[in-house]
């Protein structure tokens, strides 16, 4: 470069930043525009229509998709989810216990639990644990059944996040509250386990919303027609009517729940966001 | 002054291979005021650490009010009760809000009664001329606020001793006075009071005593005026002098002067 050049404005050759920026965005609305025509004209609706959306099938679903299928849906998530807690809170502490074995059989639990296939441990539930201790029976029945087997799925996940969301909050909490008086333990229930929770409520809610969909793995249990939940409801209804109609009644009902679900973490977020800081 | 409220016996503090404390004795009588003074790096935080065990000490013995800290077998939550810290970052507790961090420490560690802690704690706030915060969350005060408000929560324990640690490095400069004139009057009150710190003035207006740490051992220990303005040593006028004038101060190699040591 000559000193001549630098007096100059530099200017791009070819096209200006402006410029490439306005064509680089035309051309990903053209591609989205093309996309949505040719789906749109290609598809079948007709076909689709006659399947997945009729109206008196639809219609007769109610209210039992609500009070039956709905309802167990969110009756096994919760008790799952609530199983997947506790379980997971025991082991996040005993992953940051300062006792080897504790740590050592944490870190199996996870590593066994996270890599295992949700549906096996069902299978595992369900044929395994009557096998192995015959005339046992797990508290609660099928529901039992369900919240063991989704709480030891959540619990391996659960656990890292609860460990993360520990180990996220300061140094100097522990130490104030230890220069305090606070035994470790009480350290950790009143002072480091709140502060924790506040960060980790966005994975853990995902967490819930995960939870939502894997309880459609209770068919492998086999289940009464009072035990069904929103996917095997769905299913059933779908082959007894020879139309798939149930099958999008049901998704439409999942959403029904994770959608506000996802509204509610947002604004507590932005509160905790407010509190904390 | 009968037995020092304390009394610190041969410390030595190591990580790993970095000796940090080589061997410190101390005593500090009750209400005395004692300030820590030194450069960064030199173990002046650590050996307050030491005092209330936040540091497990590799060698020696720490004694509070007649309680031997340093022995493996004494209730170590016991005897925190009655060491008051301040920490230079504060270390509020977000979650909850101003009254709440004075109040759940004495409900959960010395069981006192909800309308007692209360009490307590509107009463050390008073103290510390922030009661129209009772219920502000930490994260919406100043820093001197926030560290004032630490203040009222270790004094809500009823502490016989209280230990600082650098209470001042972390604030904007024109927040520095609200929390020294809360310590002015700690001091006047009879507060038996260790304070790791960078304020000359303070130290030498306040101090019963001034301590010079460097290289992990006690330099210089006497009056604020022989230490500050007559120091005997080479060590404690170098520190003083950068430390008054840091724009006279000339560009120099392996000192004691270790970068983020400091803890």
């Amino acid at each position: 470069m000559t000193a001549g050049d630098t007096e100059l404005q530099p200017r791009a050759k070819g096209l200006t930043r402006r410029q490439k920026r306005r064509l680089s965005r035309g051309a990903q609305y053209v591609v989205f525009v093309a996309a949505v025509v040719a789906l749109a004209v290609t598809a079948d609706w007709g076909r689709l229509k006659n399947q997945f959306a009729q109206w008196d099938i639809a219609r007769q679903m109610f209210p039992d998709v609500i009070t039956l299928a709905l309802k167990n849906t969110v009756l096994y998530t919760v008790s799952g989810f609530v199983v997947g807690l506790a379980l997971g809170m025991v082991i996040a502490l005993m992953r940051l216990s300062s006792v080897g074995p504790y740590r050592w059989l944490a870190g199996i639990y996870i590593e066994i639990f996270r890599g295992l296939p949700a549906l096996l441990i069902f299978i595992f539930i369900g044929v395994a644990v009557p096998l192995a201790f015959p005339g046992t029976e797990i508290v609660g029945g099928t529901y039992g059944k369900v919240a063991l087997a989704l709480g030891l799925v959540a619990a391996a996940y659960m656990a890292e996040t609860i460990r993360a969301g520990i180990q996220a909050v300061p140094k100097g909490q522990m130490e104030a509250a230890r220069s305090l008086g606070f035994s470790p333990a009480r350290a950790m229930v009143s002072i480091i386990v709140p502060q924790a929770f506040r960060i980790i409520l966005p994975p853990l809610t995902n967490e819930l919303v995960l939870l939502f969909k894997d309880s459609s793995l209770v068919l492998f249990l086999g289940v009464t027609l009072e035990e069904r939940e929103l996917s095997k409801y769905g299913r059933d209804l779908a082959s007894t009517t020879a139309n798939s109609t149930p099958i999008l009644v049901a998704g439409l009902c999942y959403l029904l729940i994770t959608i506000p679900l996802g509204f509610v973490v947002r604004r507590m977020e932005a509160k905790a966001q407010e509190a904390v800081k | 002054m009968s037995r020092p409220e304390i009394e610190i016996r041969g410390l030595h503090k190591s990580f790993g291979d970095n000796h940090v404390l080589r061997g410190i004795d101390l005593e500090i009588g009750q209400g005395e005021v004692v300030c820590v003074i030194g450069p960064s790096g030199s173990g002046k935080s650590t050996l307050l650490r030491c005092v209330n065990l936040l540091e497990e000490p590799s060698q020696g013995q720490v004694v509070v009010g007649g309680t031997e800290v340093t022995d493996p077998d004494v209730d170590i939550d016991a005897v925190r009760r009655r060491i008051g810290m301040v920490f230079q970052q504060f270390n509020l507790f977000p979650h909850l809000t101003v009254t709440e961090n004075l109040t759940l420490p004495q409900r959960r560690v010395l069981r006192r009664g909800k309308a007692e802690a209360a009490r307590v704690a509107a009463q050390n706030l008073q103290r510390v001329g922030l009661a129209e915060k009772a219920d502000a969350y930490p994260s919406s005060l100043s820093g001197g606020q926030q560290q004032r408000v630490a203040i009222a929560r270790a004094l809500a324990m009823g502490p016989e001793v209280m230990l600082f640690d650098e209470p001042t490095s972390a604030l904007d400069p024109e927040l520095v006075g609200d929390v020294l004139a809360v310590m002015r009057m700690l001091a006047q009150e009879g507060m038996t009071m260790m304070v790791v710190t960078h304020e000359m003035t303070f130290a030498r207006e306040v101090a019963d005593r001034v301590v010079f740490m460097d290289g992990g051992v006690v330099v210089e220990d006497g009056a604020p005026e022989q230490v500050i303005s007559h120091p005997r040593h080479e060590r404690t006028r170098h520190f003083l002098s950068r430390l008054l004038d840091p724009a006279m101060a000339d560009v120099e190699e392996g000192t004691s002067d270790q970068v983020g040591k400091d803890a």
